[in-house]
């Protein structure tokens, strides 16, 4: 059989300290190709050569071959690539099914612009429910949630019936239910004969719908092969080069008394009357579909929205937390979901970054001690091995790894005794995921407790004492770490007999 | 053992070169040098005692407005009112001396009611959350409507104004006007300040990233409103200036103020996205702008020309900015 694409011998110098280095891939048709590696380890840059974002230094690509030239997306395009982007290509005032459609040009009345609104969204419709995807086509795409933008992306994608498709950690943010889905298009594009490239650090992804499998690290091949019987720890090993048998690092440690209770607390739609309780030097977690109401909860606690009713009391004492300042003030910590967003100064440099929320700590309230700045963020670079070149260079020059670790520092710092942390280890490598959770371990063990809300069932399993399952903005389950299952946790994720899973 | 030492040396002259040209002020302070150089040799008249003293008196408005115009600049916000504000603090301080008010007391009225403008700006833009390029281009035409409104679109003369209030820009110690001195103080603080201070630091950190501010528990409306006041109020306090060095007020006073003092905070490193600026850098481009504006005139280039200039140096600076900026997030 004659590969698709082709890469021969391709280089790229992506900075100073980082290449893409002789790659040699093939693509077959109808085939999934999965493309693991770490963070940071070319995945992105090689697929962005392929898709003409980058021109690549030397070495060539065939399609079906023929030697092309790609030196531009429109190039790329031409020949069927299309890429699913991380952001995205949507246009948010637009409906969901005018933006499936906006390629294809299927609709358009006799070539006029003008579009034949009704049976496109028909059509889309159509396709959402062969695919089980639950929304309505004629919904502004502004309205939608990151994963559901992910799916009518791929669905998009489908639509165009490209050539080749690459998807960039498409799964990374997705639940379940939604992985599902994309696996769904991901099989029925197979059949169309296209080739799917999908880029991803899940293993669990490379058994649901992988053919071959290839490992980048540090800018290299080191791993390509059509036989999927791997282990997961050899997987890791090719990744990172390291042996990761203890990926969960979790401890035991005896709980302390009540810290936290929340009360009947109710947002405007997302959830209603939840009650909790948090004790000292307790993981607990919390996890969830996407619209679950679990991101909500954590903006709630933390003051950024506001709450309709309920009460939240730490250490028994009843708080008004109105506002960010003050939880800030009573030493909630929280780590956000996106934290290119929302997390991070990415043009700031480390110091600035760290002490943002203790500005208290390093000033006496009208001027910055710099000695004692530097001295905590040396302090604590060290402690949370943050590697960085230059002190003073701006941290979207960092890996993803270590700029969660910033944002993790940052908190350490404020010396909180509640620390929410919200998808912390989302879109970061293994080795620094377990860094993350040493982390943690370290700052429970120093007396914090720590809210831990993530989608990623294996971690939730693996680090928390308690974990509370909700389910449409109600908590469906509590489990206590010993009866934890992942199979008991999806069970309570989807309420099984209201949902067909 | 000698050449290594010599490498080390040649090293260090490297990194100490790569350093400062990586330090914006000094790009710009080699300009300044550059021009002035071949102003020099094109005009006889350029290094004269005159030509720089007044050349220096003349700036000092625009670097007091460039100074507020660089703090709004880095909180990620923008102030096109500061030309009408400067132009109202004037004529407000004219107009109360001329109903027989103390000229002093005039002066602190006319900032006050200055930088209760640039408190409805903050108030429109950090509390209700609108967008600042478009309310202080509504409050720019609002206060530079009542500086018509009041003066009849008539300059007024200050007729027998004290004469210590019209010596502000004219006592000197030795040969250096006094106004100079105390501007390059303020120039100087302010600099310290925006480096080392508790409140610039949360303007730096709500220029780089709104959200992120908010997380770290800042109270961003607040600074939203402090920033827009004291824009304001130093635009009111060139109002004054101007008034006491021409004894004259006339409503259309501080027109393109604006963009001069943007182009200038920009080429000084500010960026129009927030979050970067120094006071000195942008000192020193009002300087750059005004030696350029300087030079057209002594080269006898008609008056006509400097917006023009202006414009296409705004262009410029900004042009510059966004390729720097988009250079930055593609390493990123």
């Amino acid at each position: 059989m004659n590969p698709v694409l082709k890469l021969e011998n391709i280089n790229k110098k992506i900075s100073d300290f980082f290449s893409l280095r002789d790659i040699n891939l093939e693509f077959f048709k109808g085939e999934a190709h999965v493309l693991i590696g770490e963070n940071a380890s070319g995945k992105t840059s090689l697929m962005k050569i392929i898709a003409g974002f980058y021109l690549k230094d030397n070495g060539k690509i065939y399609i079906d071959n023929k030697e092309v030239k790609i030196n531009s997306p429109a190039d790329s395009k031409k020949i069927g690539i299309s890429m699913i982007h991380q952001d995205f290509s949507l246009f948010d005032h637009f409906s969901i099914a005018e933006n499936i459609f906006l390629e294809s040009k299927k609709y358009s009345i006799l070539s006029l612009k003008i579009i034949d609104f009704e049976s496109m969204c028909s059509e889309c419709d159509n396709l959402f429910a062969k695919f089980n995807i639950k929304l309505d086509s004629k919904t502004k795409v502004k309205k939608l949630s990151f994963a559901q933008k992910q799916l009518v992306e791929v669905a998009k994608a489908y639509v165009n019936k490209p050539k080749i498709i690459i998807m960039d950690e498409p799964s990374s943010s997705l639940t379940i239910n939604e992985s599902k889905i994309l696996f769904n298009i991901i099989k029925e594009l197979k059949k169309l004969n296209s080739v799917i490239i999908f880029i991803s650090h899940r293993i669990e992804d490379l058994n649901a719908i992988g053919d071959r499998i290839s490992i980048l690290r540090e800018g290299k091949i080191i791993f390509s092969s059509a036989t999927l019987n791997l282990s997961e720890d050899k997987i890791i090993n090719l990744m990172t080069g390291m042996d990761y048998s203890k990926r969960y690092p979790k401890l035991n440690i005896q709980h302390g008394r009540e810290i936290l209770r929340v009360k009947d607390l109710t947002s405007g739609k997302t959830f209603k009357n939840l009650n909790f309780n948090l004790y000292k030097k307790e993981i607990l977690g919390i996890t969830g579909l996407a619209g679950s109401g679990k991101s909500k909860l954590a903006r709630c606690i933390f003051g950024i929205d506001k709450i309709k009713s309920g009460k939240i009391y730490l250490d028994n004492k009843f708080v008004n937390i109105k506002n960010t300042i003050d939880s800030i003030d009573n030493k909630i910590g929280y780590l956000s979901e996106d934290k290119y967003k929302d997390g991070l100064f990415l043009y700031l440099n480390i110091p600035l970054n760290i002490t943002a929320p203790n500005l208290k700590r390093i000033s006496n309230g009208y001027f910055i001690d710099k000695s004692f700045e530097k001295e905590l963020t040396n302090t604590y670079t060290k402690k949370l091995d943050i590697k960085y070149a230059n002190l003073y260079d701006n941290i979207s020059q960092l890996s993803g790894g270590n700029q969660q670790k910033i944002a993790l520092a940052k908190w350490i710092i404020s010396r909180s005794k509640i620390l929410i942390l919200d998808e912390p280890t989302i879109g970061i490598d293994i080795a620094s995921k377990v860094d993350i959770y040493n982390i943690i371990n370290e700052l429970v063990t120093k007396g914090s407790s720590i809210i831990l809300i993530s989608s990623d069932i294996n971690e939730i399993i693996g680090m928390c004492d308690r974990v509370l399952v909700l389910y449409e903005g109600e908590i469906s389950k509590t489990l206590t770490r010993e009866n934890l299952s992942r199979d008991k946790i999806i069970k309570y994720m989807v309420k099984l007999g209201d949902n067909n899973l | 053992m000698k050449e290594s030492i010599n490498n080390i040396f040649k090293n260090n002259l490297l990194v100490t070169y790569r350093k400062l040209s990586a330090i914006r002020e000094m790009t710009v302070l080699i300009s300044i040098i550059f021009i002035s150089i071949i102003l020099a040799i094109a005009s006889p008249h350029f290094i004269t005692k005159d030509n720089l003293i007044s050349t220096t008196i003349g700036l000092s408005s625009d670097v007091i407005i460039v100074i507020g115009v660089t703090i709004v600049l880095i909180s990620g916000g923008l102030d096109l009112s500061v030309g009408s504000i400067m132009s109202l603090s004037g004529i407000t301080c004219g107009m109360l001396y001329l109903y027989g008010v103390n000229i002093w007391i005039a002066c602190i009225i006319s900032i006050l009611i200055g930088t209760s403008f640039g408190f409805i700006n903050g108030y429109f833009i950090g509390k209700i959350g609108l967008n600042p390029f478009i309310t202080t281009l509504a409050i720019a035409g609002i206060s530079r409507g009542l500086s018509y409104i009041l003066t009849e679109g008539s300059p007024i003369s200050l007729y027998g104004v004290p004469k210590s209030f019209s010596n502000i820009s004219q006592s000197r110690i030795g040969e250096v006007p006094i106004v100079i001195l105390v501007i390059f103080l303020v120039t100087l603080i302010c600099d310290y300040l925006l480096r080392r201070s508790d409140f610039f630091r949360k303007v730096f950190y709500l220029g780089s990233n709104e959200k992120a501010a908010l997380l770290s528990g800042i109270n961003i409306k607040k600074i939203k409103i402090i920033v827009y006041v004291s824009c304001a109020l130093f635009a009111a306090l060139a109002g004054v200036l101007s008034t006491a060095r021409f004894t004259v007020v006339t409503p259309s006073a501080g027109i393109g103020a604006e963009m001069r003092s943007i182009s200038a905070a920009v080429i000084g490193g500010a960026s129009l996205s927030g979050g970067e600026g120094t006071i000195i850098g942008a000192v020193l481009g009002v300087i750059l702008l005004n030696i350029i504006n300087n030079g057209l005139i002594l080269l006898n280039v008609p008056v006509y020309w400097q917006d023009f200039v202006n414009g296409a140096i705004l262009l410029l600076a900004v042009t510059i900015d966004f390729v720097n900026q988009k250079k930055r997030k593609e390493l990123h």
